[in-house]
């Protein structure tokens, strides 16, 4: 479900008309990534024309924010957070090496298989149950190794 | 005994719906605020002694008055729910579990400031916040509370959500501003100020989400009652993040001044294992680090300056004998370097040189001279930004520096960390 932003009770008679495409670019760019699961050339081109901004505006605004995707994505993104809080507790550099290893992946990179990408993100606002991380949209807490194994063992069985 | 005011409701089930707030007293505030005049509602904010939880502490009554009275000049709210701070948790709790409190705060405030319209501008991985925002607005609209002419007062009011796409930045105000109007959260020079020119260029009041959902209790309980909480210059209950090395971390409501040691220990359970505490991050990581000799320390904006920190966010990170200072400056630099929006070079290079020190110091490779050389550094980036970023940044590096500095020449003496090692 792409949960974008709540425009609907906005009437035309609105004072504040101006600007007003341009400020439902990154809405559009949600839209669009939701689609196709990442940015494409394609996708930017058609946002670009959807909202009469150029394909470099678009581009660029994009690329200023790290949840938008130019690349490729896996269908899970596991985001670990690599934040101070997780750190003290013991997560961080520890759950991304074993993501790592499970995986067989670097940060940054898809498996083979297009199931997993691994990712490492700062703090999730989940200080108080550390570790954290998320997949996609979902919100991890108070992480071990065996909590991992889990959960990637579920997203396996749920892709198959 | 003090009792949670922003937090009363956030243990009950369904704490999140339209119902449950309506069932312990929701909505009554803006009942009451919409028959008193708007100057009187200002009036009420200043003295209450209200001051911004969303890290500058700027009188909120002050930046009320600031709008302008014109009553033909449109006029916005906008509502910061980017939490992107390290180490703080407490507005995400508000959004998934209490929103309604603040669509309170946020009706009343418009109606203070003759704004017709709101905007929620919400950080983009608080999925499930984003959908609690959504569906709390949606009702608000459907009883009446938001739309045209709000219980029949006369006052109109929209409000609708804006979801960021990662960028610690995006939180402070200006960049907010950018990135409703859906540019890149590049932040603005101030002045003007969003108050003389906001989003899309109309006067604009922006509020952290825990200062609004103090809005209702104010008017509820009166300014008085709520300047009888905290101390002379920090007023109210405030929400403290702990985590870290404690035994219970979470976030706890507590009046302003209640001191760091009463925190970690009567309400955070204390050091886990029982170790012992070395360190604390008291308002969030952009803040100045206190040692253990601070545990007698009110958390106040006055007395936290007193010692050369900061308020912040309240959001303290707590840390044990175990931790070793130079990877905690080294990771909260990191952060930093890697959030500096670009714009201007003392921020964008000068983070990265920071950082580039630290990472070979905490590696073994450090040189006799780098210490200075971050300090050096710090000193050029400090107050010499765009936005207040640049000042944020240095205080992992230059605090850790002049409070543990002994753990940063073991470091560049033995090539390795001595922490925990009595060698
Ligand atoms: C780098 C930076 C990041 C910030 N991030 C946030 C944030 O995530 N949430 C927030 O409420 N305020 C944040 N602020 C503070 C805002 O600029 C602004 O002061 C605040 O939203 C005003 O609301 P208040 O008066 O209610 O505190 C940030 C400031 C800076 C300099
Ligand atoms: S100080 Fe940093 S974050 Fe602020 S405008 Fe300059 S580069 Fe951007
Ligand atoms: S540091 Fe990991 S969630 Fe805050």
């Amino acid at each position: 479900m792409a949960i974008v932003s709540s425009n609907s009770t906005t009437s035309a008679a609105d004072p504040l008309e101006d600007g007003r495409k341009r400020a439902m670019l990154l809405a559009a760019l949600y839209i669009a990534q939701e689609q196709f699961g990442w940015l494409s050339e394609e996708a930017i081109r058609r946002v670009a024309e959807r909202l009469d901004l150029s394909v470099g505006q678009v581009k660029s605004t994009a690329s200023f924010y790290t949840m938008f995707k130019l690349q490729p994505q896996g269908k899970y993104r596991i985001q670990v957070c690599e934040g101070l809080s997780c750190y003290l507790v013991g997560g961080a550099d520890p759950i991304i090496e074993y993501v790592s290893a499970k995986l067989g992946i670097q940060p940054g990179e898809t498996t083979a298989d297009g199931l997993f990408t691994l990712e490492v993100v700062q703090c999730l606002a989940a200080c108080g149950t550390a570790p954290a991380l998320k997949v996609n949209d979902e919100l991890y807490e108070n992480m071990t190794f065996t909590a991992i194994d889990q959960l990637i063992e579920r997203l396996q069985e749920q892709a198959e | 005994m003090f009792e949670p005011v922003l937090t009363r409701n956030i243990h009950r089930p369904n704490s999140e719906k339209i119902y449950t707030y309506l069932a312990n007293g929701g909505y009554e505030a803006v009942r009451l605020a919409l028959t008193k005049s708007p100057d009187e509602l200002i009036e009420m904010v200043k003295r209450s002694g209200l001051r911004g939880r969303g890290g500058a502490g700027f009188p909120a009554g002050v930046k009320w008055g600031f709008m302008p009275k014109d009553p033909d000049i449109p006029k916005i709210v906008a509502v910061n729910t980017d939490e992107g701070e390290p180490g703080t948790f407490k507005d995400r709790e508000i959004v998934e579990r209490d929103p309604h409190q603040v669509i309170e705060g946020v009706i009343i405030a418009s109606y203070a400031v003759g704004a017709k319209r709101a905007y929620v501008y919400i950080r983009g991985e608080f999925f499930l916040g984003v959908k609690r925002w959504i569906k709390a607005i949606a009702d608000a609209y459907e009883h009446g509370f938001l739309g045209k002419n709000i219980l029949g007062s006369g006052f109109d009011l929209d409000m609708s959500v804006h979801r960021g796409a990662g960028a610690y930045i995006c939180g402070e105000e200006t960049a907010m501003l950018e990135s409703l109007e859906g540019k890149a959260g590049n932040p603005r020079l101030k002045p003007p100020y969003p108050a003389q020119v906001g989003l899309f260029g109309y006067p604009t009041l922006v509020h952290n989400i825990e200062t609004l959902a103090c809005i209702p209790h104010i008017i509820l309980r009166g300014p008085e009652w709520f300047a009888s909480i905290g101390t002379a210059e920090s007023k109210g209950p405030k929400i403290f993040s702990v985590s870290g090395h404690v035994n219970r971390p979470g976030n706890y409501e507590l009046p302003l001044g209640t001191t760091i040691g009463e925190i970690i220990y009567e309400h955070a359970g204390g050091i886990r294992g029982g170790k012992k505490l070395k360190a604390v991050i008291p308002g969030g990581a952009s803040t100045p680090i206190l040692t253990a000799e601070h545990v007698d320390v009110p958390m106040a904006f006055e007395t936290l300056a007193a010692v050369g920190s900061q308020l912040g966010t309240g959001a303290m990170i707590v840390m044990d004998e175990t931790t070793c200072m130079v990877e905690v400056a080294r990771r909260l630099t990191k952060f930093f370097a890697h959030e500096s929006c670009g714009r201007c070079v003392p921020c964008r290079l000068g983070s990265r040189r920071l950082y580039e020190i630290l990472e070979r110091i905490e590696g073994g490779k450090g040189k006799p001279a780098d210490l200075d050389l971050a300090l050096e550094l710090s000193r050029q980036i400090d107050g010499l930004t765009f936005c207040p970023m640049g000042s944020a940044l240095v205080n992992p590096a230059r605090s850790t520096i002049e409070r543990f500095r002994d753990e940063y020449e073991d470091h560049l003496t033995y090539k390795r960390c001595m922490v925990g090692n009595p060698l």
